[in-house]
Parts: C-alpha cells; structure tokens; sequence
C-alpha cells in the first residue's frame, strides 16, 4: 500500500507553493474580467470571409470610443472543418445607446450583406456589473458556511476544516490559473467555479466517508494506517471519475473552440479542467493529511494536559 | 451460484433494457422540440431598465406597473410573439422580446418616456398626451404638406383648453413639445374647437409612424435608463446548440466505452443507466418553467462525466466485497448499501451549493443552479435505483453469473 500520509510534507509545500503562485499572480497581473463583471460594450459581428482587421479598424476609426477597443477575429467551422464563419469581437467600455446605432450603421454601410441574424451586441452597465460581482462572492460565502455546517454535522468539525482548507485550495488555484492565463472571467466562469465547489467538495466527502468508516474503535497510533487505507480504497474512484469527466470536457473543449470558436462557454470547460485536476489531487494528498494533522494536534494537546 | 440462464428472465432484461433506451430517445425528441431555450441560444433582445425618479414622479410599485402598462402597448403594436415584461426588484423592468423582427424600433420605442405637452407663448402648458384620444400618422394625398405628419385629437377636455388656448394665442406660436425637446412651432392661424392638430415636422414615415404609436400608447409615468441589454442574432446560439448536441453525443459514447471496458457487464448496465439519466434530466428541464441557456448547456453536458461517479462508487465497492470472498448477490447488495452513505452526504454538498445559488443569483446563474440540481438527483437516482434494479434482474435472468463481472481478477 501507498503511504500518502508519510509524504504529506511534500504535498503541502506542493500545494502551498501553488496557492502562493495564485496569489502572487491575482495580486499583481490580476484577472482579465470580461463585460459581466466590469460592464461595457461588445459587438459580435460576423462579416463574412475575406474581410481583414483593416477594414475594420478604417469603419470603427471616427469613433473616438471605439479606439482603445479589443478587437478579436474570430473563427467558425463545419463540421467538415472548413471556415464558414468569419466575424470579430470588438470590445469596449459603455456605449450609449444613440451612439451604438451609429456605430452598427457605419457597419452596415461597408458590409451591407451584415445579417442581423448573425449580430450579437451587449451592453452591460456598471451598476449590474457590480452585483454580479457581489452576487458571486456572496454565494461563494454561504455556500461555504453550510458546507461546513453540514459536514460538522455529518462527520465532525475537523473533517469540515479540511475538505473547506481543501476547497478553497481548488478556488484559489483555478481563479489563478485564469490570472495566469489570462483568460477571460465571465458569467460561464463563474458557473464552473461553482461546479468546481461541488467537484472538489464531492471528491471530499467520499475520501472521508470512508475514513469515518474505517476509524471506528482504532487508537490514535493507527489513524495514518486507516487513512493511507481509506485513500486507497478511494483512488480508483477518485482517477476514474476524473477520466470520464476530462473525456467529456475534452469533447466540449474541441466542439467549442474549432467549431465555433467562440470563448464564451471555453472558460467555463477549461475552469473545469483545471479544476478536476486539482480537486481530485487535494482530495487525496491535502484533505486526509491535513485532517491527520489536526486529529493528532488534539492528542497531544489531551496529552499535555494533567490527567 | 445458480448459474443456468433462464430465457423469460433474460428477455425480460433485455425488452427492459431497449425500452428504457426507446424511451430515452423519445423523450430528448421532445424536450428537443418543447424545451424553453433562453435568448442566448434562440436570439433576441433583452433589456434591463432602472426607472428613475423625477421631480413630479415618485418610483414606486404603482409607478412601476403604470410603466409596463405601457411599454406593453407599445410592444403589442410591434406584433412580437410571447414578450416578457417584468418588474424586477423595486424600480427595475426587464423585457426579453424573444424576435429580432423590429428590434432596432423596439428598442427605439421601449425607453421613449414620450411626454407631449402643448405650450403657450407665455411658457404656460395648455394641454398635455394624456388627453390624446387618437394620434395617427398620415400623408397629405395634395402634397401640401410634404412630408408625413401625425394627426391628434384630443377628448372632450382636452379639446376644450385647446380651444380656449388658440382662441388667447391666435396669431402667435404654440409650441409642441416631446420630452423637452421643441418638434414644431405652428403659427396659430384660427380657433381650434374640435380638439383636431396635427404635428409637422421633418418626418419620415417611419419616424412619424413611431412617434404616433408612442403618442397612442400614452406617456411613460417615470423615466427609464438602461442598465444591461443584450442584443443577440441567433445563428452563433443555435450553432452552439449544435455542437454542444454532438459533443454530447461524444461525450456519451466515449464515458460507456470507458464503462464498458473498465468494469465489463456493470459498465454495459451503467451505460445504459446513463442514458436513461439524459432523457430524465431533460425531461423534467421541459416539464419545470425553466430556460435553457447556453451556460445551462455546458453543465448539462458535463454533468454526462460526472453523472457515472455514483455508479464507479459503487461499482469500487462491490469489488471490494468482492475481493474479501463475499458471493455475487451479497457482494452487490452490500457494495450498494455501503456506497449509498458516501454518495449521500457527497451529493448533499453539491445540492446546498445549487440551492445557494439559486437562492443569491440571477439570470444566467440561476438558471444553471436549476440544471445543476435536477441533475445531481437524478443521477443519484439512476445510479442508486435504476443500476441496482438492472443488476438485481441480470443476476436473475443468470446472465450475470460470475464473480469476475466486474473484472475482479482475485477469487
């Protein structure tokens, strides 16, 4: 059998390594937070083959508002992976709403094949960017404050104070690897963070479901035992959930990004991605340790103390 | 071990098996024709508006319901099918027209407060909108006037301080004017009795067409600002679509040839477990007044990787049983009663965070907490029922019969 428990140093440099990385990153590159969280404007306008960025920039150039814009091209497939679809992304602060439609009328004067039906135009203002941010942080919080409740009640205070240390590990980690990264953070994110948090909390419970199993009438001294036990008989679940998991990301991945080509929805699968490999690493080397450690700080506190 | 296979058993196992998968199939037919799908896959325009407060109006509810009243009328006129026009919060309106027909006049006609007062030369207001008994555009078939012009007429009131106000000013100018804004000055030239004007100007007629509609439909009690508004062509929502329907299907396959070739017989059961899983899911999404968005998509596709986790615990479990000499049947009831406690309190978790989330969230989000519940429990439905219903059968019929099923190699 595997020791996990005797390496549990090296695991924690691991993953306090990665948190620190996360942060450092968060602190000073920060996220690239998209039209949701900061508010503005985007078009989405598919303007048919053969247009360069050029040209665009000649339509968008009277507009004094438009020149800080973001511009993407972006690219659309059939399924027998030739281009059918070839647009851009302009994106930039709020633009009001007369404005708007001069914008889309100068656009329609070069393009004048510009089918509505491929027109895509948000505008989000600050006042709804700021709740969405606050809406996610609040949910995050009390998400988390059940979640320990409830597994303080199930199983016990230090289980909670594991899989939660475990689980914010996870957030941290993915919300930096977008800072890293530099992907764009948008309502799909904010879904997969989400998803993450019953991911990484899922992979948790079924860890320590088993330790609360296999604990029953053992001393202290036997605890690392039981837990190196309870991981083993955990891991083939935890890797193959994994794999079917990652089979049908990978799926979406391809789908989303060389067929449509569109960002929107890549984020929440490469969240997830990210997020199933570090959920299903901190089930195994931070939650049991971790939860070792604290049971065994409560021994030799009980010890210390005069019978 | 009772290891003849017994025909009826058998054929019963197997008509169970097709049916289910018959009806997995029929039923994502239907939610495939019947699901609600959100703006962002279906297209259109949505609007968030933040009524704001104004000398003479106060916002509230009254105010509030006054102003859906009338952008209702106003939208009606546009003929779009099933719009949605909704107070959200206390001095909020959101509106989802689910049509792109019209929507550059649509948005032109939403947030129009559409205020219209008649002032005298002395800057005294003589006679406001909410008198207008009719306003229409119209052309002038002598050309007279050349451009199309919209004809008003006032009620019985109304009518009455129009003609006592051009019978004061007649000679002199009376302002028209909209939201502030001066749109013509006419020279009075008789007295005015019946109520009957008419507003020139520099109109094209679907300018002047618009203008009337507002007039028709009455001034707004407060004025709107944009907050949010997604304007949204349908192609790239419905391409998406698409993909995510193949991806899904992929992704579906590629899990049960995994199952399949990890855990052999069980895997063939928890394939098709799984897709009964998809035609349950999605049928109660139909069946719930919820809509289907493109985030919701995403999550409903991976929930296909993550849906088997029941299943791979509990398969772990009976091997184990398994490997610690138990028999067949009582290794698979008990890999079933133990794993049910961890897929329990695992699953609870993420049902909190769902419910959380839906509780705090809006839009999109919360649209994504719903397929993230009807999710979780029903795969803890399949897995925990409809595999240990198969199984239980497969081991009757005796075509599971062995204790390497599930490709224990120990004895």
């Amino acid at each position: 059998m595997i020791s996990f428990t005797r390496h549990s140093r090296k695991s924690y440099l691991i993953s306090a390594l990665l948190v620190v990385a996360s942060i450092i990153s968060l602190v000073f590159s920060g996220l690239n937070l998209g039209l949701d969280f900061t508010g503005g404007t985007v078009f989405h306008l598919n303007l048919g083959e053969g247009f360069t960025l050029e040209e665009v920039k000649e339509v968008i150039a009277p507009f004094e508002e438009l020149q800080g814009a973001a511009l993407q091209v972006v690219q659309g497939r059939d399924l027998q992976g030739r281009i059918t679809e070839e647009g851009v992304v302009i994106k930039t602060a709020y633009i009001k709403e007369e404005r708007r439609e001069q914008i889309m009328e100068a656009f329609r004067e070069r393009w004048s094949g510009l089918d509505p039906e491929d027109l895509r135009e948000e505008n989000v203002g600050g006042v709804i960017s700021g709740e969405l941010t606050y809406q996610s942080l609040l949910a995050l919080a009390v998400a988390i404050a059940l979640m320990i409740l409830y597994i303080s009640f199930r199983f016990e205070f230090k289980f909670a104070v594991a899989t939660i240390a475990a689980l914010l590990h996870d957030i941290i980690i993915v919300v930096g690897a977008f800072s890293v990264l530099q992907m764009e953070v948008n309502v799909p994110f904010v879904a997969a963070v989400l998803t993450v948090f019953g991911y990484s909390v899922n992979d948790s419970i079924i860890i320590i479901d088993r330790i609360r199993e296999n604990i029953r009438h053992r001393r202290i001294e036997e605890y690392a035992a039981v837990v190196d036990l309870s991981i083993s008989q955990s891991l083939l679940r935890a890797i193959n959930t994994s794999l079917t998991t990652l089979l049908v990301l990978i799926a979406m991945l391809v789908g989303f990004y060389y067929f449509i080509g569109s960002f929107d929805l890549i984020t929440f699968v490469v969240a997830i991605m990210i997020g199933v490999f570090v959920g299903t690493y901190s089930s195994i080397f931070v939650v049991s340790p971790l939860w070792l450690d604290l049971k065994r700080l409560e021994f030799r506190r009980a010890r210390r103390r005069p019978a | 071990m009772n290891s003849a296979i017994k025909p009826g058993r058998l054929v019963l196992f197997i008509v169970i098996c097709l049916a289910l998968l018959a009806a997995t199939y029929f039923v994502l037919g239907v939610a495939d024709r019947k699901i609600t799908r959100g703006l962002d896959i279906a297209g259109g325009l949505y609007v968030l508006l933040e009524a704001v407060e104004t000398g003479d109006q106060e916002v509230d509810a009254d105010a509030i319901a006054r102003t859906i009243a009338v952008i209702r009328m106003r939208i009606d006129e546009l003929g779009v099918a099933e719009p949605i026009i909704a107070a959200q919060g206390s001095n909020r309106i959101r509106i989802e027209l689910p049509e792109l027909k019209d929507v550059e006049r649509a948005r032109e006609l939403i947030g129009r407060t559409a205020r219209l007062s008649f002032v005298g030369p002395d800057g005294k207001e003589i006679v406001t909108g909410a008198n207008l008994k009719r306003a229409v555009m119209e052309r002038d078939p002598s050309g007279r006037i050349p451009n199309p012009y919209i004809s008003l007429e006032f009620d019985e009131e109304g009518a009455e301080l129009f003609a006592k106000a051009t019978g004061e000013f007649l000679n002199q100018r009376i302002s028209i004017v909209l939201d502030g804004e001066v749109i013509s000055a006419p020279v009075v030239n008789s007295v005015i009795p019946d109520g009957k004007a008419i507003i020139e100007g520099n109109f094209t007629a679907e300018e002047a067409g618009n203008l009337a509609l507002l007039l028709r439909s009455g001034a707004l009690p407060v004025e709107l600002r944009e907050l949010e508004s997604r304007l949204i062509g349908p192609t790239l929502g419905q391409r998406t679509e698409e993909i995510s329907k193949l991806a899904a299907a992929v992704g579906l396959a590629a899990v049960c040839l995994f199952m399949l070739i990890y855990y052999r017989f069980a895997g063939l059961i928890a394939g098709v477990a799984l897709a009964a899983y998809t035609g349950i899911v999605l049928g109660v999404l139909t069946l719930l007044p919820t809509t289907l968005t493109l985030p919701g998509i995403a999550g409903l596709i991976l929930s296909i990787g993550m849906a088997v986790d029941a299943n791979v615990v509990i398969f772990e479990r009976i091997k184990e049983e398994l490997r610690s000499g138990r028999t067949l049947i009582s290794a698979t009831e008990g890999g079933f009663n133990r794993a049910f406690r961890a897929i329990l309190d695992s699953n609870v978790t993420t049902i909190i965070a769902a419910v959380v989330l839906f509780a705090l969230a809006s839009g999109p989000v919360r649209g994504f907490a719903v397929t993230l519940f009807v999710g979780i429990v029903s795969s803890m439905f399949t897995a925990i029922t409809l595999t240990r219903f198969l199984l239980r059968l497969a081991m009757k019929a005796g075509i599971l019969n062995s204790r390497h099923y599930l490709g224990v190699k120990t004895t």
